[in-house]
């Protein structure tokens, strides 16, 4: 194909198109680089930096750094390995992620990201936070302690809801995604049919009156590792 | 109430043609004026700027300056810089505390007087210091807290607490400021004497490419610490797609050790414009912008002045120095306590009206930067130097310093020496030539880079400062024989906590877990593992971070380990029986304790 661009992931030769990011032509090839705040619906956001990888030697986020020629990408070495671990530790540890009790065990994509890490316990001190429940909506909660600050409700709710019913507040270990109304969520304009729902990677984000409807052991990873679904997409495109 | 609450809000937004990138000052206006922005105040902005109010909340939730609590009529921020408490910070505190009946983060009964503490303003050569709302006071002491209070509490008005005028500018009837200028040594470069006007002559004289020709060959490097080839970014946004172009000053030094952007601003203003108004005739620009951190927010009204002065003189407006199509200006950007935004893109987020959120790079300014507009980010020192090798020309200026290192560097020196203060040395000189200036040869350790840079002990002392070596943005912060460098390094990283923006995660989570470590090893807690733990963390952290602030934050803890190992080997010790020391099982069942009402056998 004309104008397209070839990089090397891990040694492999992977052709990518030009104004693609590196996640972007690694998903076209089949190749999985763990991720929690990209979503294939929405602008990257490259805060998780789960997707980090070495390109030509220096630190990038998968998500947002754009392909070039003669790339070299490093993905799956021992060192990118520890740091992915060590920020879906980060991540464990900041929230409270009681799975047994947590509606979005099984879907929960900071769950499934630990099992195929292989995670099983976080090297760092629990912080056990207490922050809010938001429960003023009559048919959506949101669970701050669960929320991992990937800013995907942010991203969903302005750009494909077209609402802007989150974004950011606070700074540092405080910031926490805000709610466009002092009442709450259900202050907001926002629906139970919204995207928010549907992209919300953990169970921050959750539809009221519906528990546990697909049973444990039928849901989403309970049969196949996080990224399967593009590893497979890669071997049949070949 | 909520009627003038409305009809203020409205008129203030409306000063700033109700923009929403004008977010920054239209919330600064409304604290000032209110004490706060409360949450109706949000709604009101919002809608006179046609925005979110979780937005404006957004904005007035990242800035250290602005609350939604209101805050007293006197708000007072004592520095808690590591430097400040080297200099009798505690005392300083304790004082104000027991003057005003308060403690730290409260507000006087009468809504008075609040008292706050903020990192690093700037102050460190005559530390311990403080901001009392825009007004400077330093050389604290217990006595100067008690004539400060009373003052304040008798009339209530900062600016009449200044008995004493700072020398050169600071006298000047629009700062009015008791800071001193502590300039030791003026170098050939931006202290040398500066005939206003000279280089903006010589430059409009060549055409913009040549301009950045000159630039090039000075090899004149970026002063703000990264040390890119200022020609090489001008040509680059000259380059750029996009008709109008913006040139911006990073006058937000916030690195703590810090304080030489201060002088430069008091005495050498002019000549930062000149040289912002020589970028903007190199590479097409019509808008400047000078980024003014708030804690120099005391020399807002002279800058300003000094704006007026060159419009005035022609050099800035339209048709500057009587060269046909070329108009240039320039607006002065308060930044409102946030460290971030010093990272050039944060800086460009918060000159829009948003939180001071880094940028995902790319594009870079120099491509897509302030409103998407091609942008040129430097530094003030910078700037300067750009009007110098205008005047010298780039030959003069490269010869210069040391080969990799064309020019001088402004170094800030605080701690520990006898000379504390700004001085202007040519790049190449010795870390031990610097202590034997400043008068401090017993040093134990010394910061070179502010916390972000690097913490070397006397094995480094014959190393020099330059971009290849000991590169520094210029605070160099000492520390004497009787001071713990795991202290140092404790402040340092909650400095780091504080002022992460939070937006990813290594950066927001890794520094409370680096600081939780140290303080458990200073607790005495520590464990020989916790010293492979702190540097896997820290490189994890420096690895992943998405801006320079994480990607730097490990290094007080990456540093010490590497160059002060005996410290921390000092402090860790094995648990004899093979339990770990840092688990406090008092303290981990008292929870349960209070809840049975019984005392655990073990544990006690």
């Amino acid at each position: 194909m004309s104008g397209s661009i070839t990089i090397t992931i891990d040694g492999k030769e992977v052709t990518a198109q030009p104004g693609q990011t590196i996640m972007e032509a690694a998903d076209g090839a089949g190749i999985y680089i763990p991720r929690l705040c990209a979503h294939q619906d929405l602008v990257p956001h490259g805060s998780c930096r789960v997707c980090t990888v070495r390109v030509n030697g220096r630190p990038q986020a998968a998500c947002t750094q754009p392909v070039a020629p003669n790339m070299d990408v490093e993905s799956e070495t021992p060192e990118m390995l520890n740091v992915r671990k060590s920020m879906v530790e980060m991540l464990y540890v900041e929230g409270s992620h009681f799975c047994p009790f947590c509606e979005r065990s099984g879907d929960c994509e900071l769950q499934a990201m630990a099992y195929r890490l292989g995670v099983a316990s976080p090297r760092y001190p629990f912080m056990y936070p207490r922050r809010k429940v938001d429960a003023s909506h009559p048919e959506i909660l949101v669970d701050h302690n669960r929320c991992i600050l990937c800013g995907r409700c942010v991203r969903a709710s302005r750009d494909i809801d077209g609402k802007h019913v989150f974004d950011f507040v606070q700074r540092g270990p405080h910031k926490e995604v805000g709610v466009n109304a002092k009442s709450g969520l259900g202050g907001t304009n926002a629906a139970v049919t919204d995207k928010i729902l549907e992209v919300c990677p953990v169970g921050a984000i959750l539809r009221k009156g519906v528990g546990f409807k697909v049973p444990v052991g039928q849901r989403t990873y309970d049969h196949a590792p996080i990224g399967t679904d593009i590893e497979k997409q890669g071997t049949t495109s070949e | 109430m909520s009627e003038t609450l409305g009809a203020v809000i409205g008129q203030i937004c409306e000063a700033f043609g109700n923009d929403r990138t004008r977010m920054m000052d239209i919330v600064r206006a409304v604290q000032e004026r209110f004490g706060g922005v409360s949450s109706d105040a949000m709604d009101l902005i919002a809608a006179a700027v046609g925005c979110r109010r979780v937005e404006v909340e957004g904005v007035v939730t990242f800035y250290a300056f602005y609350s939604e609590k209101p805050k007293g009529k006197v708000v007072i921020r004592l520095c808690n810089d590591v430097v400040d408490r080297l200099m009798g910070y505690e005392e300083v505190l304790e004082a104000f505390e027991a003057e005003l009946g308060l403690k730290n983060g409260e507000t006087t009964a009468d809504g008075a007087i609040t008292l706050e503490t903020t990192p690093c303003i700037g102050m460190c050569d005559q530390a311990p210091a403080a901001m009392i709302n825009d007004v400077v006071v330093t050389e604290l002491s217990t006595d100067k807290v008690r004539r400060i209070v009373r003052g304040l509490k008798e009339h209530g008005d900062p600016r009449r607490l200044i008995t004493r005028l700072g020398d050169g500018v600071n006298a000047h009837d629009l700062v009015q400021s008791e800071v001193q200028n502590n300039l030791r040594r003026g170098g050939p470069v931006i202290f040398a004497d500066y005939e206003p006007g000279v280089g903006l002559r010589k430059a409009l004289a060549m055409s913009p490419q040549e301009v950045i020709r000159e630039v090039k060959v000075s090899r004149l490097r970026g002063r703000g610490g990264a040390g890119f080839p200022t020609g090489m970014k001008w040509e680059f946004t000259r380059g750029a797609a996009g008709e109008e172009k913006v040139v911006v000053c990073n006058a937000d030094e916030g690195e703590p050790g810090t304080f030489k952007d201060r002088v430069v601003l008091t005495e050498r203003a002019a000549m930062l414009f000149e040289g912002m108004v020589v970028a903007g005739y190199a590479i097409g620009a019509r808008e400047g912008i000078l980024y003014l951190r708030g804690e120099y927010a005391y020399l807002y009204g002279y800058l300003q002045k000094v704006l007026m002065d060159l419009r005035a003189k022609g050099w800035l407006g339209e048709g500057v120095g009587g060269k046909p199509g070329f108009d240039f200006d320039i607006r002065i950007q308060l930044g409102a306590g946030a460290y971030v935004c010093g990272e050039e893109t944060a800086l460009l987020s918060s000159c829009e009206g948003t939180r001071g959120d880094p940028k995902n790079r790319p594009p870079f300014p120099a491509q897509k930067g302030y409103l998407g507009k091609p942008t040129t980010v430097n530094n003030v020192e910078t700037y300067c130097c750009v009007t110098r090798v205008m005047e010298q020309g780039a030959g003069w200026f490269a010869q210069l310093g040391s080969k990799g290192s064309p020019g001088t560097k402004l170094l800030s020196v605080g701690g520990d020496c006898r000379s504390p203060g700004v001085y202007e040395l040519e790049f190449g000189v010795t870390l031990a030539e610097v202590l034997r200036l400043v008068g401090a040869e017993d040093a134990i350790a010394v910061q070179v880079g502010g916390p972000s840079g690097q913490m070397v002990g006397p094995e480094a002392y014959s190393r020099t400062i330059c971009y290849d070596d000991l590169a520094t943005g210029g605070a160099i912060v000492v520390f004497g024989p009787q001071r713990n460098v795991l202290d140092v390094v404790r402040e340092y990283l909650e400095f780091f906590v504080e002022e992460s923006c939070g937006y990813c995660t290594p950066c927001r989570v890794g520094n409370v877990l680096l600081k939780e470590r140290i303080d458990r090893i200073l607790a005495g807690k520590g464990e020989p593992a916790d010293l492979d733990y702190l540097k896997d963390l820290g490189e994890s952290v420096k690895i992943a971070s998405r801006c320079g602030l994480g990607q730097t934050s490990p290094n007080p803890v990456l540093s010490t380990l590497r160059n002060f190992r005996s410290v921390y080997n000092a402090l860790v010790k094995a648990e004899k029986r093979g339990y770990q020391a840092g688990f406090d099982l008092a303290a981990a069942v008292s929870e349960a304790e209070g809840i049975t009402g019984r005392k655990s056998v073990h544990a006690h």
